[in-house]
């Protein structure tokens, strides 16, 4: 019902099902009746609001529970019009507002109910949860922790030692949505830092090359950017598939491209020894079944740029 | 020439909003490592790639306009890429070996 095993699953989800308290998830609009309202009026009402059970209420306190199984066995039987208070559960298993969502969970695996009232200190009705709420909420938490680390991750990222740069993007196959990202934030670094045009479109060249190859013909993989006084390193790593002939893929015109990257303006076989040629230092390591790393170093000190 | 030239001088239809500048000089080629390995800076790209990553690959490389030869297509998402990058674009009916010798002329590479 609830695939969470509050013993056997990642620490970061136990803790949110710890920290979670059950009226952080409930629903809080509630559609409830009253101990006179007839089966037919609440079947009415879960109809037009879309619930499968309308707990009964008498002022705010809790008294009973009419599902979707409790109408149709009034509708088979015959007594729909009669009142809620004589056909209602009154043997109900509540979860307080107070409780950690675990506790919902746990609920939902030992009675076989299909929602829970919520109640309050005071004893009042104030809520109502379903597997349905447990998991939007959790995903909802997850979603919002995930928005957070990656806050912190960028904010950490600002204060870099005086004069290092050091950046890396994930690039997906065939991702020709993004392509070209990575490498228009470095001309940009570059361009900041009052580097010389002609190198920064040397490094341009380089990491764009390079981050086409990943988008064209890796599994996927990470460029990586190197930033200091002295150079601009960029590396790109992947996971594959691997060069299995280096010394053909560093020939100007060879290319594994399929028909369809070829129209794209692309797989003409120029990356690699694009990449090279504009590199001051450039090295290629590969492994069939494991992955390439490539590393491309362009030299910023105006003495040695060439 | 400038940018405008192209609009005005060579009838070619601007597809997104531009302001006008210098062009240094102008490349034709639809293999986009060519194009980041050759096309001059501040320089128009004449193509038959009517898509986003001509656009990445024109910013990277410094190119200030892009013509699309033979009528081509734009996509919408190239024409958003080319605001965003401030690179403009154009279409013209001129196939590309006809429209790279009229804009040679207006560089003053060429005779009329």
């Amino acid at each position: 019902m609830i695939p969470i095993d509050p013993n056997a699953s990642p620490s970061a989800l136990l803790e949110l099902i710890y920290r979670l308290k059950v009226k952080d998830i409930m629903t809080d609009t509630l559609t409830t009746a009253r101990k006179d309202t007839t089966l037919r009026q609440i079947q009415t009402l879960m109809r037009e609001n879309k619930v499968s059970g309308v707990p009964i209420v008498d002022d705010r306190r809790l008294v009973g529970m009419i599902s979707v199984d409790d109408i149709i066995r009034a509708l088979d039987q015959g007594y729909i019009d009669s009142t809620a208070e004589l056909h209602m559960s009154r043997q109900l298993v509540v979860l307080e507002d107070d409780m950690p969502v675990s506790f919902g969970i746990s609920s939902f695996e030992k009675y076989k109910f299909g929602r829970f009232p919520v109640i309050n200190k005071a004893r009042e009705l104030v809520g109502i949860v379903t597997s349905r709420d447990i998991t939007s909420g959790l995903l909802m938490e997850m979603n919002r922790s995930l928005e957070e680390m990656e806050r912190v991750l960028n904010l950490q990222s600002v204060p870099e030692p005086a004069g290092q740069v050091k950046r890396v993007f994930v690039v997906q196959q065939f991702d020709y949505e993004n392509a070209g990202r990575a490498s228009t934030e470095l001309k940009k670094i570059l361009n900041s830092r009052g580097i010389d045009r002609a190198l920064q479109r040397r490094a341009a060249v380089a990491s764009y090359e390079l981050e086409m190859n990943l988008v064209n013909h890796s599994l996927g993989g990470r460029l990586i950017f190197h930033i200091d006084d002295d150079s601009a390193r960029i590396e790109a790593v992947d996971q594959g598939p691997g060069i299995p002939d280096i010394a053909k893929a560093m020939t100007e015109g060879f290319s594994t491209a399929n028909d369809w990257i070829r129209s794209l303006g692309f797989g003409a076989g120029m990356g690699l020894p694009n990449t090279k040629r504009v590199s001051d230092d450039f090295d290629l390591q590969s492994t069939v079944g494991k992955g390439t790393r490539v590393k491309a170093v362009i030299h910023l000190k105006p003495a040695e740029a060439s | 020439m400038t940018i405008a030239d192209l609009e005005h001088q060579l009838g070619c239809k601007p597809l997104v909003p531009y302001e006008d500048a210098p062009l240094t000089g102008a490349y034709t080629s639809d293999l986009l490592s060519d194009v980041m390995a050759h096309a001059p800076e501040d320089g128009l790209l004449i193509t038959l790639q009517g898509h986003k990553n001509t656009v990445a690959c024109a910013s990277l490389a410094g190119v200030k306009a892009i013509v699309l030869a033979g009528l081509r297509d734009a996509p919408d998402d190239m024409l958003q890429a080319a605001r965003s990058e401030g690179i403009a674009v154009f279409v013209s009916p001129l196939r590309q070996f006809d429209l790279s010798w009229k804009v040679a002329v207006l560089l003053g590479l060429a005779k009329p």
